[in-house]
């Protein structure tokens, strides 16, 4: 459940979904390089080498044990404009919203206003 | 309509507790995820794509107007303001937080609805013609038979960890409007030829998803009586013996097509005889109680056509061609059972509004002895409206854009949510319906082509149905790209027979432009007054590939 | 490995035996495999236990069972329900000893399987460190009835309550100056 054996390509980012509340969150780095959930997925930590990936799994299994999150996995990436984007379009739809409502999820701010603010 | 009694009341309040205190056991470690998963799945609880989503049962899609409203303020207070109606006949909502869930299940609760076995490897909400009780063609009520079983399968002892999920419907029409034989179990009431007694039908084995198959007839004339013990005979067989080595081979269809119908019907039996019948079926009284609730309403003295209607008509062609497409025949003169279209152009396939809930709960209170109906295709069904009521409902409905006049028609799409909002979902099946409503937008255009059922499911798994369309399409995934399968002469009714694809799978922008072309075929070779459906039985599918070849070389 | 009933915890009596060699276990639970050559070494008074595997047809198994104090069926998961349907087969042919059922189930399942004709749970240390014996028994108590007929104790299932609350009725109309005809009289006989 927590992350696949067999690693995605990198450059990848870490998403979940948060137990409680189902949003999709994205492991983003925090002062002192320490690690948290976010919601948007324009903060999402990059993995560009190995390192950086194993770190990001660490803290997928971390957070599942801890019954923060659910479903945490890998996702690859490219960067398009500085941001990453997933390649497949599945993972793709995860960080946007449904297509035939772009006036909910994150394509529409969802989740990601409060916690700016906050 | 059924309403519960104490039991049914405490039944449904101790399985709210008892869901809120799986959450506190996951929460605390008690239970893993493995182990928490199935349990929240049998309460109607997945994890989607953005979030969770709860599947809300609809028993045999009947509904009052106080549960639709209530269930349109839960879509207000605890999600974005809308729900999504199934192709099981149920409602589900998208955005919903697992935290919440505890309070929705109490909020379903005082108006007698649950979440119980929307989901999970067990017996699943039944099924019913959404006709039920009014059509003409009817028989018998299939609904006393399907809140028999619904009562009889929840929090089953035995039957809860079945190798596979576990589809029952039930129909009392000898037109089928509940896919019975693409059940895993189909219920067909009938009389018997000599006795004139109304027993059941039963087949076993129907299913779609990866391995479609129409279910095998296993009893032609089961005495009503002995339906619980008969039940329980299949699923115990199915319970030992189904396959529980690969998902995909799990469903009880594959065990009857592997053991062959003749010795899994001889296993049924055998089982069956080893019952003891009297201390298993519901007793007489107990059926005549749930039926008792079922009785018809109160209906006026009407005469057969309402010459109000017949004036509104006459001044209004846009209402005329509503009333055409969108009602039905109904047992009592003077009345009709009008269904209500959830398919606007333009719009995802069964989804509806809080408000467009209140708007319907209001006209089933006013106008339908505060009853409704959920159809498998998505729609809603008021059952007993008064022809002479028609014209208001149709001008209330217009100022919800509920009124659409496309019942059965090209733009009626069944579509599952597809990957816009499901986990499973290999493409997206609502951009595809879409593209197809605009293509066919035209009302003259749709009623020239006719009844005509597309179908759409955005992975093998066939939530929606597309194996069983007159044009089914297949949402998977090549080389990274979603890409789209079509099958031809597909048939939901009572001849249920698999539709067969067409040729390689194409872009999502090709799709309206193949839909077009395989209606133009049909448009050319048609017979005066010839269905869609006909008129590919009867030309075969060589002139529609042709014609779908084009689309493929113009794309390549 | 821990065991329990509706009652709670319990201890284990039996022992499992690794092959047919049971000379000194006093309650020994014997392999499936190594059972015929157990029922033949076996003391005259020795009583005999057997662990199946799930899949093991009540047919193989209907000419030993007036030989077996126990029958242990195994759960290979929580998920896998073919034991409940064992249980409820083994339970119609006359077996009158213990059942238990052996394996990871859950604690939402204890209330199934008591239902089903089982007496005892056995579970691994894994799952039994993680749900305690009083999340069981309170599982056991959140649903009070169900609608199954023939299934646990006779009679407390919803459609039995219903008949005899409309046999109760009948009763009370009968004679009148009682309780209401339409109050359900088995549940207030209940709540005393």
């Amino acid at each position: 459940m927590a992350v696949a054996p067999k690693r995605v390509p990198l450059p990848a980012i870490l998403l979940a979904n948060d137990l409680l509340d189902g949003d999709v969150v994205f492991a983003s780095e925090q002062s002192q390089g320490a690690l948290a959930w976010t919601r948007d997925p324009g903060l999402a930590l990059v993995a560009n080498d190995d390192t950086a990936a194993e770190q990001l799994e660490a803290f997928a299994v971390t957070e599942f044990k801890a019954q923060h999150v659910v479903d945490a996995y890998l996702v690859d990436v490219s960067i398009e404009n500085g941001v990453a984007v997933p390649r497949h379009y599945r993972e793709r739809m995860k960080t946007l919203g449904p297509s035939n409502r772009p006036d909910l999820g994150k394509q529409a701010g969802d989740g990601i206003q409060a916690e700016r603010r906050g | 309509m059924y309403r519960y009694d104490e039991f049914d009341e405490r039944f449904v309040r101790e399985r709210v507790a008892q869901f809120s205190d799986q959450v506190s056991r996951r929460l605390d470690g008690s239970l893993t995820e493995d182990e928490f998963k199935p349990l929240r799945l049998k309460n109607g609880v997945y994890l989607q794509l953005h979030a969770y989503m709860l599947r809300i049962a609809v028993p045999y899609g009947t509904l009052n107007g106080r549960q639709l409203r209530q269930l349109a303020l839960i879509g207000e207070r605890f999600d974005r303001g809308y729900g999504h109606f199934t192709t099981r006949q149920n409602l589900q909502f998208n955005w919903p937080k697992l935290r919440d869930v505890p309070e929705i299940l109490g909020l379903l609760a005082d108006v007698e609805m649950h979440c119980i076995q929307t989901s999970g490897n067990c017996i699943r909400n039944v099924t019913a013609d959404h006709f039920a009780g009014v059509a003409q063609d009817e028989i018998e009520d299939p609904r006393p038979t399907a809140e028999l079983i619904r009562q009889w399968s929840s929090l089953h002892p035995e039957f809860s960890y079945l190798p596979r999920k576990f589809k029952i419907a039930v129909t009392g029409a000898e037109a089928d409007r509940a896919v019975t034989k693409a059940h895993d179990i189909g219920l067909r009431l009938r009389r018997h030829p000599h006795t004139h007694e109304v027993c059941y039908e039963v087949s076993v084995g129907g299913g779609l998803g990866r391995t479609p198959m129409i279910g095998k007839v296993v009893r032609d004339y089961l005495p009503k009586a002995d339906l619980l013990a008969f039940l329980e005979a299949i699923m115990r067989v199915y319970n030992l013996e189904g396959r529980r080595d690969n998902k995909y081979k799990a469903r009880v269809k594959i065990l009857v097509h592997e053991t062959g119908t003749e010795e899994f019907i001889r296993r049924v039996e055998e089982e069956f005889a080893q019952l003891d019948g009297p201390s298993i079926n519901a007793d007489p009284e107990e059926v005549a109680r749930i039926a008792a609730y079922f009785a018809p309403p109160t209906y006026e003295a009407l005469p057969a056509v309402s010459r109000t209607l017949d004036a509104m008509k006459a001044a209004n062609p846009a209402f005329a061609r509503w009333v055409e497409v969108n009602t039905t025949p109904h047992k009592a003169p003077g009345y009709t059972a009008l269904t209500i279209s959830l398919k606007p152009v333009g719009e995802a396939p069964g989804d509806a509004t809080s408000e467009q809930m209140r708007i319907v709960a209001d006209l089933a209170e006013q106008f339908s002895h505060d009853e409704l109906r959920v159809t498998h295709a998505q729609n809603l069904v008021l059952p007993h409206v008064r022809q002479r009521d028609l014209f208001t409902i149709w001008q209330r409905l217009g100022e919800a854009k509920l009124a659409s006049a496309n019942i059965g028609l090209i733009t009626d799409i069944i579509s599952c949510p597809g990957l816009d909002y499901c986990a499973l979902a290999t493409a997206r099946s609502i951009p595809i319906a879409q593209a197809i409503q605009h293509r066919f937008a035209s009302d003259t255009r749709q009623r020239d082509i006719g009844e005509l059922n597309i179908k759409i499911s955005g992975c093998i798994n066939a939530c929606g149905h597309h194996h069983v369309g007159h044009i089914g399409i297949l949402g998977l995934e090549k080389r990274g790209i979603e890409s789209y399968q079509i099958t031809l002469g597909g048939d939901a009714s009572e001849n249920a027979a698999i539709g067969e694809i067409l040729g390689p799978g194409l872009a999502a922008e090709d799709v309206p432009d193949a839909i077009e072309r395989i209606v133009n075929v049909y448009l050319a070779e048609r017979n005066e007054g010839e269905s869609f459906l006909a008129n590919v039985r009867r030309i075969g599918l060589s002139p529609f590939k042709a014609a779908f070849q084009e689309v493929v070389h113009a794309a390549a | 490995m821990p065991l329990l009933d509706r009652n709670g915890a319990k201890d284990d009596i039996w022992a499992r035996s690794e092959g047919a060699a049971i000379g000194n276990i006093s309650a020994p639970i014997v392999p499936w495999d190594a059972l015929p050559d157990a029922l033949n070494q076996r003391a005259p008074d020795q009583p005999l236990g057997v662990l199946i595997p799930n899949n093991i047809s009540v047919e193989a198994l209907k000419e030993v069972l007036p030989h077996l104090a126990l029958v242990a069926i195994s759960f290979p998961a929580y998920s896998d329900g073919r034991g409940f349907s064992l249980a409820r087969q083994l339970r119609r042919h006359g077996f009158t000893g213990t059942l238990r059922a052996s394996g990871p189930l859950i604690a939402d399942q204890f209330a199934y399987a008591l239902s089903s004709g089982f007496d005892e749970v056995e579970l691994p240390e894994a799952s039994a460190g993680r749900q305690p014996v009083a999340q069981w028994l309170r599982a056991l108590e959140q649903i009070s009835h169900t609608y199954q007929r023939g299934y646990g104790d006779g009679g407390s299932n919803i459609l039995d309550q219903r008949r005899a609350a409309r046999a109760a009725a009948q009763v009370h109309s009968q004679a009148p100056a009682q309780v209401p005809a339409q109050v359900p009289a088995q549940l207030q006989a209940e709540a005393s």
